[in-house]
C-alpha cells in the first residue's frame, strides 16, 4: 500500500467545499433559524464544550463532573484504561445517555442535552462504532447511500432517485476509503479492516463537523493501520475529529493532542510527549 | 489507484448481492418478479376462461368453487405479503395481522349488510336483521354513509390504517421490540374479538354478518359475480405486489431493511427508525385491510373469529414457510400452506393442526430461508447466480 499523502488531502478539499452549497435543505420539521439547520457555530474556535459532565449508573460514577473542549478542526486522541468512561462520554455527546449533571454544547448554539439522537446526527455529530457496525446485506454503495446526507424523511425515500452529482459523491468516497473494487458486494462479506473503513466512508458520507472514532485500529493489520492513520490525519482540520483508541502506537502516529481519562475524569491532557512523561499517567495507564 | 489486489474477490461479490446501480424500473422488475406477474395474468385469463367459457362436462372446466377458493387464496397472498413487509423486511414479528384483514372485512361486510336492505328474514329496509332481532330502533351513528360502497371503501383502508397508527404510534415511540410487541399484537387482536363478540358493539355479535345478496347490484351467487370478485382479487394482489415491490426497492425499503439488521446504527445515521417502523406498519395494515375486503364477499361470512390469535399467527407460517424476506416467496407460501389445508381438511381433518405445526417447526430447523431460501439454493448450484431479490 503505497502512501500517496497528498490523495486524501485534495479530496477532504473537494469534499467541503462541495458540501456546504450541495448539501440539500434538511427536513421540513426544523424551521429555519433553528440551529440544528445552521450546524454548529465554531466561531470561537470550539465545536464541543462538555462542561462538568457526571452520569451514573447505579451509584457507579462512569463520568464524574468531566470537563472537555474539543477546537474546531482538531484530531484529539482519548485515551484510558478500561472503565475510565470512553464510551460513556460518546453516548452523551450522541444523546444516547443523558447526564445526571452538567452541560454539553455543540458549538455555540446547539445543546446537546435538548437533542434526539436523529437530531444531533443530523446537526452534525457523526459516530464511528468500536464493533464496526455496517449493514452487512447492504452493499458497500448501499451502505454509502444510506449514510448520506439528504432528506430522511419516509415519503421522500420512496421516490429519491441519486442525481448524478450525488453518484459522483459516492464514487469519491469509495475511492478514498478504498472500497471502489467491492462496491456491489455485501458489507457482510469486507474484511474487518474493510469493514472500519466502510464505516468512516459513512460517517464521511454525513458531511459531519465532529467526527467520534471509537477504536478504528482495533483487530487491524499493521497496513491497515498505517492506512487509516494516513486517512484520519488527512481528514483533520476540515473535520474536528475525537479518536478513543488503545493502541499507543497508532495514537502517537496521528495525535497533537491527547486527553487522558481516568476513573470518569480527565487525568491529563496536552501534547503527547507530556502526557507520556507525566507520573500520574504512567502509574494508571502507560505503566501497564 | 483502487486496491488492486482485491480484484479477483470481486466477480465473486457478484453474485452475492443486487446491483445497486441499476434503472429502478429494471430493479422492480426482478427476476421473480417476471415470473409472478405473468402467472397471476394467466391466471386473471384462464381461471374466468375455463369457468365461463367452458362447458362443465369437459374436463377443463373450472368450477365456481374452485374459483372461489383460488379467490380466497389471492386474498390470503395479500394479506401475507402485508406480513411480510413488516416482519420479513423490518423485522417486526406482528401476531395480529389478521385484526386488520378481519377490520377491512367487516367494512365492506356493513356494505354487503346494507345492500340486503328489506330482503332480509324480517323485511326492514332500514335495520339489518341482527339489530331488528336485538330490538333496536335506529341505525348506530357509525353505520351511517354504509349503504354508499364509496365510503365503505374508503373504510376498508381507513379503519385498519387508523388502528395501525394509533397502536404503532405508542408502541414504536417507546420503542417496544421483539416479543414484547409481539405479545402486544396478540393482545390487541384478541381485545377486538371480545369486542366484536358483543352484541351490545352493533356488528352483529358472534354471528358477524352474512346471508349477504349483492355487490353493487350484482347478485353475488351468480358466477360471473364469483369470476368477477376473483378476478378483483388477482388484480389487487398483481397491484399489491406491485407496491411492495416499489417500497422494498427504494431508498426507504434500504432503510426499513437497515432497521430490521441494525435498528440503532440506523437511528445513530439520523433515520427517525420510530417513523420508518410506524408507515410500514401503516401501509401493511391497509394492505391487509384490503385483503379482508375482498376475501368477505368471495366467502359470504365475516365474524369475530376472523380476529382469532391463532389466524394471525397462521399468516406468519405461511410467510415463513415461504421465505421472510422475500415477496415471492410470502406469496407462494400462503398459496402452498393454505392449498394444503384444503386438502388436509377434507382428507384428514383432524391431523391439519398437527401438520401446521410440524410444517412450521421443520420449516425453521431445515429451511430458515423458507421455499425461497430452497430456490435460490437451487438456482445457484444450476447457474452460479444468485436471483435477484433473494435474501443473503
Amino acid at each position: 500500500m503505497s502512501a500517496v499523502p497528498g490523495r486524501f488531502r485534495g479530496f477532504a478539499a473537494r469534499l467541503s467545499g462541495r458540501s456546504r452549497s450541495a448539501r440539500p435543505p434538511r427536513t421540513g420539521a426544523l424551521l429555519d433559524g433553528d440551529p440544528l439547520v445552521l450546524g454548529p457555530d465554531d466561531s470561537h474556535r470550539v465545536i464541543l464544550y462538555l462542561e462538568e459532565v457526571t452520569v451514573s449508573f447505579d451509584g457507579f460514577k462512569a463520568l464524574d463532573a468531566l470537563t472537555l473542549y474539543i477546537e474546531s478542526g482538531e484530531l484529539r486522541c482519548i485515551i484510558g484504561p478500561n472503565g475510565a468512561g470512553k464510551t460513556t462520554l460518546m453516548d452523551v455527546i450522541t444523546g444516547k445517555t443523558r447526564p445526571d449533571q452538567g452541560s454539553a454544547w455543540f458549538g455555540q448554539t446547539i445543546d446537546l442535552l435538548a437533542h434526539t439522537e436523529p437530531e444531533i446526527a443530523q446537526a452534525g455529530i457523526g459516530r464511528k462504532f468500536q464493533k464496526p457496525t455496517v449493514f452487512e446485506r447492504h452493499s458497500v454503495r448501499e451502505n454509502l447511500e444510506l449514510s448520506m446526507a439528504a432528506d430522511r424523511s419516509v415519503w421522500r425515500g420512496l421516490f429519491a432517485r441519486l442525481s448524478p452529482a450525488e453518484c459522483e459523491r459516492l464514487d469519491e468516497v469509495m475511492e478514498v476509503i478504498g472500497l471502489t473494487e467491492r462496491r456491489d458486494a455485501p458489507a457482510g462479506a469486507l474484511s474487518h479492516g474493510q469493514k472500519q473503513w466502510l464505516e468512516i466512508g459513512m460517517l464521511l458520507m454525513q458531511n459531519p463537523r465532529l467526527l467520534l472514532v471509537d477504536e478504528p485500529v482495533a483487530g487491524m493489520t499493521p497496513q491497515e493501520t498505517e492506512r487509516t492513520a494516513e486517512l484520519l490525519t488527512a481528514l483533520a482540520g476540515r473535520h474536528s475529529i475525537v479518536v478513543v483508541e488503545h493502541d499507543m502506537d497508532f495514537v502517537r502516529s496521528i495525535a497533537r493532542r491527547v486527553t487522558v481519562l481516568h476513573e470518569g475524569r480527565v487525568l491529563a491532557e496536552g501534547p503527547i510527549e507530556q502526557v507520556q512523561a507525566d507520573p500520574r499517567v504512567i502509574e494508571v495507564y502507560l505503566g501497564e | 489507484m483502487g486496491v488492486p489486489e482485491m480484484a479477483p474477490q470481486a466477480a465473486a461479490d457478484s453474485r452475492l448481492a443486487v446491483p445497486a446501480g441499476g434503472g429502478r424500473v429494471a430493479g422492480l422488475f426482478d427476476r421473480p418478479t417476471q415470473v409472478v406477474l405473468p402467472l397471476l395474468a394467466a391466471a386473471l385469463v384462464l381461471v374466468p376462461l375455463l369457468n365461463l367459457a367452458v362447458p362443465a362436462s369437459s374436463v377443463l372446466h373450472v368450477s365456481s368453487y374452485t374459483v372461489g377458493l383460488l379467490g380466497k387464496y389471492a386474498t390470503y397472498a395479500l394479506l401475507a405479503l402485508a406480513v411480510d413487509l413488516v416482519w420479513g423486511y423490518c423485522g417486526i414479528l406482528t401476531l395480529g395481522h389478521a385484526a386488520f384483514f378481519a377490520l377491512g372485512g367487516y367494512a365492506i361486510g356493513m356494505y354487503l349488510m346494507r345492500e340486503i336492505g328489506g330482503r332480509g328474514v324480517y323485511g326492514n329496509s332500514s335495520l339489518p336483521d341482527f339489530m331488528v332481532f336485538l330490538n333496536w330502533k335506529a341505525l348506530p351513528w357509525y353505520w351511517h354513509g354504509f349503504e354508499h360502497f364509496w365510503l365503505a371503501a374508503a373504510m376498508v383502508m381507513l379503519a385498519p390504517a387508523a388502528l395501525a397508527l394509533v397502536f404503532g404510534w405508542l408502541a414504536f415511540r417507546s420503542r417496544v421490540t421483539g416479543v414484547y410487541l409481539s405479545i402486544m399484537t396478540q393482545a390487541l387482536t384478541y381485545a377486538l374479538m371480545l369486542v366484536f363478540f358483543r352484541n351490545e358493539t352493533g356488528f352483529g355479535g358472534n354471528n358477524g354478518f352474512t346471508d349477504f345478496k349483492d355487490i353493487l347490484g350484482f347478485d353475488l351467487q351468480a358466477s360471473t359475480t364469483r369470476v368477477a370478485l376473483f378476478a378483483a382479487a388477482v388484480i389487487a394482489l398483481a397491484l399489491g405486489y406491485l407496491a411492495c415491490r416499489l417500497v422494498v426497492t427504494s431508498r426507504t425499503g434500504r432503510v426499513i431493511q437497515a432497521v430490521r439488521d441494525a435498528e440503532s446504527r440506523a437511528r445513530f445515521i439520523g433515520y427517525r427508525v420510530e417513523s420508518y417502523k410506524l408507515w410500514v406498519f401503516v401501509f401493511s395494515a391497509v394492505l391487509a385491510g384490503i385483503a379482508g375486503a375482498l376475501y368477505v364477499p368471495q366467502i359470504g361470512i365475516i365474524n369475530p373469529s376472523e380476529f382469532s390469535p391463532v389466524n394471525s399467527i397462521e399468516i406468519v407460517i405461511w410467510v415463513a414457510v415461504g421465505g421472510r424476506g422475500t415477496l415471492y416467496g410470502a406469496l407462494a407460501g400462503a398459496l402452498l400452506v393454505n392449498y394444503a389445508k384444503t386438502y388436509l381438511t377434507e382428507a384428514l381433518p383432524e391431523v391439519w393442526l398437527y401438520a401446521l405445526g410440524a410444517l412450521f417447526v421443520l420449516t425453521t430447523l431445515f429451511l430458515p430461508r423458507g421455499v425461497a431460501g430452497l430456490l435460490s439454493r437451487g438456482h445457484r448450484a444450476v447457474t452460479g447466480a444468485d436471483p435477484a431479490g433473494s435474501p443473503r
